[in-house]
């Protein structure tokens, strides 16, 4: 089978993550929306993905939804790695 | 050596608060009004000879044996049926009522086998009843008619029936039946399949299973409750008639489904001869289904792996080693990893089969001995949803009530769960309140056997499309809200009442009407409204989930919108009502309480959270992450990525259970060193390089919680087979990785836990021994457990709405995958079928199936047992059509119990947004038939076929 839908790589999965969680808190207030999406990925996604988001974020932020995007102020950014 | 005895008190409690006082045999008793004369006797302490009572099932008045005197009334009533009343003077042992017995008995035992096998072995009544009563000679002889001689004089004896030994589990031999019908009524209203009855009348009358079929034919779920009902040798264990009966026996719990039954391990030294199900036990009552009372000899499989292996690459045959050997590989692999690529390339994966002493072992040995917060548990493909949701709308993640609480539901709503399947044993429970007039609303794709079965017949079934969960149980909210039904005195005093206010308006928006739900659902919008109506305003309302809700896309936001619907109904916070997730696996409610998940602590406490962190850093002497770990699929994205090398995983097969094989094998390829710790060598093992045997339940001591947060014991009835119990596996782990860990006893790894963990404060060993098991929160507020949560407030206070709005899956149909595939389970088998494919169970399900409508057959020219190609975005496999209307049109339908069937070849990545937690009730999929095999099962077969390869070496020393 060829690989189609399901079977992304590492970025463009973080890249749907994070636009699915912002369509569930899309519908409520934006100030509450905002808050929701960063502090779920504040504390569910590990430094390695946020790191990554980051990444995404700082070239442009291509493909994220623009609720993402405002909420990438309020999301923490990861030390850099330890050893 | 000591054996669990239990009384029986012949019928079964009355539930009144009124008492009378009577007088048995010259004694006072005050018992509950309602109680009868046999049981009142009993709890007096006098026993009442009896062959066709147990406390069961209700009187019936058969045998005659219990006949009492009372003062002033005429006769010789049954004890069984006849209820106490205020003043009564009752003689049980009067000459004329053990006149009356001796006769009875002489009758009985001139058609019972003089040399009955069970007799001889202490099995039967009669011949204790014959003895209690007396009975010292047969008058009639055995000479006439009777059903014991299959043939007499020469001639066959037409009453004779040979034993019915079909089902693999137990005999009937009807020489030894008396026809007291205990079966009977035990199939009825203990299990409710009504698979028993008498057939003919008088002399010809015959206990018959079905249309008078072998047992094994018939409706007959197995679940052994007529076994255990029937008081002569008729129906017995063909464990029992093989080993003899068992000297010694204690009380543990089932190691299957989150239901949690305790039983009774009814031993011969380090054998099991049966287990019985303990009447005491609170999940249960008594009673059992096929899997824990029968499905037990996985535990001495030729299959289990005994010995530590090792091999160093994945195409290697196995080696064994030592344990030592083993162990010290593992520390020096997991080091020298961390060393090479950074603390966080190593995790590990708690089970949610284990006990929670080892669960809580391996997430600290994770968090203090690899210092991250990569542990993960099965729970993730299942019900992390449940966690969210709830946490979210009540503040704890775990559902509100006891299973006996379901005896006051008026209404029950079964939404995505398949209870008579997947969790037997509640099923049988909810059965009986709906027969007694219950209603019952399904909400689920499938028209599931509760739906409609013997003497239940659901309200409302709402069939709607694979997916479309939030949009219905939104419509349902929008329907309360908009005819209103809400229970406003409850929502302003328990609830946040802006968030309800905002909630209220999204609800009520037009596209969470009934009229536009149907048109993305399939359900019509009368029945939304006629369900949401019955919900609303029927009485004590409980909904009840299973994974249909949580293994979605919006499983979360489904969880939530169950939430919401019991809020604005005020049905929480009694008994009768709730929100009850049934829970897969019989410990997966502890994996979760345990601090399995990368983000929390025991007892659901964020690890962010400084002063939590620092109970475990004073006490473990490390300091914690406080960043959350790696969840098993971003483990997994990371192994590929090349920064995740190192795994152990205890009891899971992730290579089977979770979506996208593929992706699965690919991450686990990508890996230096997988650490599998299991029973048998499970497809996960494949891609191993060190394999630690495993301990099953039998043979070590611990607790496991169940879908009612019940802490129940375990209880070590055997030595661990590999030498280990998987807690001190993981002990001898951590102290080869240098941590100073000295359990002696689970018992000290649970003070840990309560000296830790607030929910779990006042629980101990001595606790459980007195009480038998409680239900967190158990501390110095509720010193004896929880039955029911949220009674005077919700654990965050107040509770709070959720907007929930419908998002569609982006797994969609088209012209290429046309139907929708939705997964589940079957009675007979579990999970991935590691332990019941290696059971007697095979017999009732050797393969899985794909179930279709008959419409989407005949369109694609597949018949009934025709293999069929089934394929999806993300693979194709092969296996056997069935052909029914139990799916929809458009819709079809496996189990995954077994390996080559490899469904989850098929399923995709696609997630629950808030968690994780696989979308596995909805693929699209195209059905085409096809000769054999895909290229991938076989490949597959082959490389497992190679990877099981043992090399056994000489011994070392």
């Amino acid at each position: 089978m060829s690989h189609e839908a399901g079977v992304k790589t590492g970025k463009e999965k973080l890249i749907y993550m994070a636009n699915q969680i912002a369509s569930f808190f899309e519908t409520m207030k934006r100030e509450e929306a905002v808050e929701g999406v960063a502090d779920h990925i504040n504390k569910f996604w590990e430094p390695r993905m946020r790191r990554q988001l980051f990444e995404i974020i700082d070239r442009g932020g291509d493909g994220l939804k623009p609720l993402v995007l405002e909420a990438a102020a309020h999301i923490k950014r990861p030390q850099e790695a330890r050893a | 050596m000591c054996f669990v005895n239990e009384i029986d008190y012949g019928t079964p409690a009355s539930r009144s608060d009124k008492t009378v006082t009577l007088t048995i045999d010259g004694k006072d008793v005050t018992v509950p009004e309602g109680t009868s004369i046999m049981r009142a006797a009993r709890m007096a302490g006098i026993e009442v000879p009896k062959l066709c009572a147990n406390d069961m099932v209700k009187a019936f008045g058969s045998c005659r044996l219990c006949l009492v005197e009372i003062e002033g009334r005429a006769g010789t009533p049954a004890s069984c049926t006849t209820p106490v009343a205020e003043g009564l003077k009752v003689s049980t042992q009067t000459e004329r009522v053990q006149a009356i017995r001796r006769g009875i008995m002489e009758l009985y035992m001139s058609d019972h086998p003089e040399d009955c096998p069970a007799c001889a072995a202490g099995d039967c009544e009669m011949a204790r009843m014959a003895e209690t009563v007396g009975l010292k000679e047969i008058r009639y002889g055995r000479e006439g008619e009777n059903h014991i001689w299959p043939a007499h004089d020469g001639a066959a004896n037409p009453h004779f029936l040979e034993p019915d030994l079909s089902n693999p589990y137990f005999a009937y031999d009807p020489s030894q039946c008396i026809v007291c019908s205990l079966c009977v009524r035990a199939c009825e209203e203990v299990q409710g399949t009504f698979a028993l009855t008498v057939e003919g009348r008088g002399f010809e009358s015959r206990i018959s299973a079905g249309m008078n079929e072998p047992f094994l034919e018939s409706e007959c779920v197995s679940c052994g409750a007529c076994v255990q009902a029937c008081p002569t040798g008729a129906l017995r264990e063909k464990s029992v008639i093989e080993l003899g009966m068992p000297e010694w026996s204690t009380v543990t719990t089932c190691a299957y489904c989150g239901v949690g039954c305790s039983f009774k391990a009814e031993m011969k030294g380090e054998q099991v001869v049966r287990m019985v199900p303990y009447k005491e036990g609170k999940a249960n009552r008594g009673h059992s289904c096929v899997k824990g009372r029968f499905a037990y000899g996985y535990a001495t499989h030729k299959d289990r792996i005994l010995n530590p292996m090792i091999r160093e690459k994945i195409t290697d045959p196995w080696r064994e080693v030592t344990w030592e050997e083993a162990l010290a590989h593992v520390a020096k692999e997991f080091r020298r990893i961390q060393y090479q690529y950074g603390r966080g390339a190593i995790g590990g994966i708690t089970s949610s089969r284990c006990t929670n002493e080892e669960t809580y072992l391996v997430q600290k040995l994770v968090r203090q001995g690899f210092g991250n917060n990569n542990v993960d548990t099965c729970a993730r493909v299942c019900h992390s949803p449940t966690g969210y949701g709830l946490k979210t709308t009540f503040g704890t993640s775990a559902g509100t009530q006891d299973f006996d609480s379901v005896e006051h539901a008026d209404v029950v709503m079964l939404i995505g769960a398949n209870p008579t399947d997947a969790h037997p044993v509640f099923a049988s429970r909810m059965k009986k309140r709906l027969r007694e007039g219950a209603k019952l609303i399904v909400i689920d794709p499938r028209r599931i056997d509760l739906v409609r079965t013997p003497h239940v017949e659901a309200a409302y079934h709402l069939p709607l499309r694979p997916g479309t969960n939030v949009a219905v149980l939104t419509a349902l909210a929008h329907v309360i809200v908009s005819e209103g039904l809400v229970d406003e005195a409850f929502v302003r005093e328990r609830c946040e009442w802006d968030a309800f206010e905002d909630w209220a308006e999204f609800v009520l928006q037009p596209e969470n009407s009934p009229e536009a739900v149907e048109k993305v659902s399939g359900v019509p919008a009368e029945t939304i409204r006629a369900a949401a109506r019955l919900y609303a305003t029927g009485g004590n309302a409980a909904i009840y989930y299973g994974l249909g809700v949580t293994e979605h896309s919006q499983g979360s936001t489904a969880v939530m919108a169950i939430a919401n619907l019991a809020m604005a109904t005020g049905n929480i916070g009694r008994p009768g009502v709730g929100v009850n997730p049934l829970r897969g696996q019989n410990n997966v409610q502890g994996s979760c309480d345990m601090g399995s998940f990368p983000h929390e602590l025991p007892g659901y406490r964020h690890i962010s959270d400084e002063a939590t962190r620092a109970i475990y850093e004073k006490i473990w002497g490390v300091k914690l992450d406080e960043e959350p770990g790696l969840r098993i699929n971003n483990m997994l994205d990371a192994a590929v990525e090349g920064s995740f090398k190192g795994i152990y995983i205890q009891g899971e097969d992730i290579l089977q259970s979770d979506p996208n094989t593929r992706h699965v094998a690919e991450g686990l390829a990508a890996m230096e060193c997988v650490v599998v710790h299991d029973l048998f060598l499970n497809e996960t093992a494949n891609y191993a390089h060190v394999f630690l045997p495993g301990s099953t339940f039998l043979e070590k001591d611990g607790t496991f919680i169940n879908a009612e947060r019940r802490i129940n014991r375990v209880r070590k009835v055997m030595e661990p087979k590999s030498r280990y119990a998987d807690w001190e596996a993981t002990q001898e782990l951590a102290r080869a990785l240098g941590l100073n860990w000295n359990y002696k006893h689970p018992s000290e790894i649970m003070d840990e836990i309560a000296a830790t963990t607030p929910t779990f404060a006042g629980v101990s060993y001595d606790l459980l021994e007195r009480e038998g098991s409680v239900q967190w929160p158990c501390n110095e507020k509720a010193p004896l457990g929880t039955p029911v949560m949220h009674v005077d407030g919700f654990v965050r206070g107040k509770g709070k709405f959720v907007r929930t709005a419908y998002v569609a899956t982006d797994e969609k149909t088209g012209p290429r995958f046309p139907l929708l595939l939705t997964t589940g389970r079957i009675l007979t088998q579990y999970n991935v079928g590691a332990q019941t494919r290696r059971t007697d169970n095979v017999v009732w399900h050797a393969e899985d199936r794909l179930e279709i409508h008959p419409f989407d057959a005949e369109n694609r020219g597949i018949r009934d047992g025709d293999w069929v190609k089934l394929a999806s975005r993300a693979g194709e496999t092969t296996l056997r059509a069935k052909v029914t209307n139990r799916v929809a049109p458009g819709v079809v339908y496996t189990t995954f119990h077994h390996p080559d069937t490899q469904a989850n070849v098929v399923t995709t990545e696609y997630a629950d947004w808030a968690t994780s937690c696989p979308e596995y009730k909805v693929t699209a999929v195209q059905v085409s038939p096809s000769n054999g095999p895909t290229e991938w099962q076989r490949d597959y077969r082959e490389h497992a076929q190679k990877s099981r390869r043992v090399v056994h070496a000489e011994p070392a020393e």
